[in-house]
């Protein structure tokens, strides 16, 4: 019998990310505290390039690795460079020291001493940066993944370190330790499901490789109702991870719990991990089936779309608000899995990649409003910002603008290839609902601008921190990718359909 | 034995599984009924290895072993901080977070 031939070269972006944060861990037993932070934000950010650097190098490769169970293609290539941008966004925020976001100590019982203690003597923890490592390596296996056991494995690698990272706010610990119980129970739940789901699919195609999957449907003719069930169960576990509704629910409360640097990050690192998982498998995997699951997407997009849209109208929270803008953007996001074409490929990978950088801006933004309380998110006190600081209500206007599609913004290009991929392939009417949802969710993109430029500031101690490098580098290089890719996308747009190709 | 039987057998314990999710209010109990659907699709995988006469099913149980043990770890790590600062591990006083 001879051994398995790993391909380390193919998985060394994933390898340095799992590697870094095993060190990461180690550091924070063994490292004297003065030190930590310093080692583990260069290690963090050490390790994020060095992976940048190896994935460049690999950038042509198409083939499958680790004996068929993984397949690094161009798709997963440029799956894999969005994760890494955006967990780097993300840890710059999580890297910022001028204000608390997260806990000293999370195991500290809220109001206790002990807090207050650790508080005080500034015995900050770090373990949120290893945390998000494994978070990334999670994201860039789940994209890659090409069987449905490390498929499963790592949307748990994803999925648990987000769990406790959820319950990690410094402010409102109640609040948080909520959001980390209410996401760790449905998402186990959901967890639950997609694993049943894949025993059914192995049952019928008596393989567990996407490969397998796909030869088998093309053999039997796609008809076998265990195929057909563990497909639906399946699909149940995808759509809870990327928010769509019926399976929303948990989505505006884990974005309010949790510390906004980590809901940043959760909502671009995920989205990406969780819809380039999703179609990998209904384009490859499952194509065969496409008359059985697009009908059901089809309603469960528009179904999205319209819960994320209405529901945002009557929220009175920034960070719910902006939940439910993410409900809304993965319901557009389905939209590219149905047209099930190469333009439905590309205009999504083009999507995540450009709502990636709106949305980390967004949250970022959301960091700097506080009072002596910590972030200010209730929307009725962000009202006059625009007359206090005038940047930092420009920035946040471009990032709405962006979310919202508006033409000159990221957001239109991403939109316009999106609606135009499902209009090529026939399906106008999640097109038209699209559109439609479009419309309404200007509405309160734009009503949050008006309430910052055209009302007179308040005087309630709401006020607009100086934040320190970190925050603003991450500020500024979302500003410039949401508006330099508004402006003059093609070559973003070139160099995504040269690589969204799926090894074959 | 007819395995069929035995998938009869999984879908049962992945549905008291499910119910006890939807149904129970302790957030330990509501996670212990997520072990047993986790349980149940083990059991599914193994028989059908067993139908398919390949071991791979096999393979992703003890897969699914080791996942469901980092579950439980972080699982009962948020619920042991939950029931400290609350003294109350029931979901429905988990109500903050709201419109």
């Amino acid at each position: 019998m001879n051994a398995p031939n790993i391909e380390y070269g193919m998985l060394g972006p994933i390898l340095i990310i799992l590697g870094a944060a095993l060190i990461g861990v180690l550091i924070e037993a063994f490292v004297s505290r003065k030190y930590r932070y310093v080692l583990q934000v260069g290690t963090s950010f050490a390790a994020v390039a060095l992976a940048f650097l190896q994935l460049f190098l690999i950038r042509h490769t198409s083939s499958k690795a680790a004996v068929g169970s993984m397949s690094i293609d161009g798709a997963a290539i440029v799956l894999q460079g969005s994760v890494l941008i955006f967990g780097f966004l993300g840890l710059l925020l999580i890297a910022e020291r001028g204000f608390q976001s997260f806990t000293a100590q999370a195991a500290a019982i809220p109001g206790s001493n002990e807090e207050q203690k650790a508080l005080v003597s500034g015995l900050q923890q770090t373990e949120v940066f290893p945390l998000t490592l494994f978070a990334i390596s999670g994201a860039m296996l789940f994209p890659a993944a090409n069987d449905l056991l490390t498929l499963f494995v790592s949307l748990e690698v994803l999925s648990l370190p987000l769990y406790l990272m959820a319950g990690l706010s410094q402010r409102r610990r109640l609040l948080s330790q909520e959001a980390a119980l209410k996401y760790f129970l449905l998402g186990a739940f959901a967890s639950a499901f997609f694993l049943f789901g894949s025993a059914f699919i192995y049952g019928q195609a008596g393989s567990t490789t996407f490969d397998g999957i796909r030869k088998s449907i093309v053999e039997s003719g796609g008809s076998d109702q265990f195929l057909l069930v563990g497909l639906a169960l399946l699909t149940v576990g995808l759509l809870f991870k990327v928010s769509a509704a019926p399976f929303h629910a948990w989505t505006p409360d884990v974005y309010q719990g949790s510390p906004t640097p980590i809901t940043a990050f959760m909502a671009a690192v995920t989205k990406v991990a969780a819809f380039g998982a999703a179609i990998r498998i209904y384009y490859f995997a499952v194509g065969g089936l496409v008359w059985s699951w697009r009908p059901i997407l089809i309603a469960i997009s528009i179904a999205t779309m319209a819960i994320g849209t209405v529901i945002a109208i009557a929220q009175k929270d920034v960070k719910r608000v902006l939940a439910y803008s993410a409900i809304a953007h993965s319901g557009f996001l389905l939209t590219g899995i149905i047209a099930l074409s190469k333009d439905g490929l590309n205009a999504t990978l083009i999507y995540l990649f450009t709502y990636g950088f709106t949305t980390i801006g967004t949250f970022a933004i959301l960091t700097l409003v506080r009072d002596s309380g910590g972030e200010v998110s209730d929307l009725n006190r962000w009202v006059g910002l625009g007359k206090r600081s005038p940047l930092v209500a420009a920035t946040f206007t471009l990032f709405l603008l962006g979310l919202a599609g508006i033409p000159l913004t990221s957001g239109f290009v991403g939109k316009f290839a999106i609606f135009s991929a499902a209009y090529k392939s026939g399906n106008i009417s999640v097109v038209v609902a699209g559109v439609l949802a479009s419309a309404i969710a200007a509405f309160f993109y734009i009503r949050i601008i008006v309430m910052m430029y055209f009302s007179d500031p308040v005087e309630d101690g709401t006020s607009v921190v100086i934040p320190s490098k970190v925050t603003v580098a991450a500020i500024a290089i979302c500003a410039v990718a949401t508006l330099v890719m508004g402006i003059y996308p093609q070559p973003v747009i070139s160099a995504i359909n040269s690589l969204a190709f799926f090894a074959g | 034995m007819n395995p069929m039987n035995y998938i009869y057998l999984s879908c049962i314990l992945f549905s008291l599984g499910a119910a006890g999710v939807l149904l129970r209010r302790n957030a330990i109990v509501v996670f212990m009924c997520i072990e047993l659907m986790l349980n149940a699709a083990n059991l599914a995988f193994v028989t059908f290895s067993r139908m398919n006469g390949a071991l791979d099913g096999q393979i992703v149980a003890f897969f699914t072993m080791v996942v469901a043990a980092c579950e439980v770890v972080v699982g009962l790590a948020i619920i042991v901080t939950i029931y400290r600062s609350r003294r109350s591990a029931s979901v429905d006083d988990a109500r903050l977070l709201r419109l």
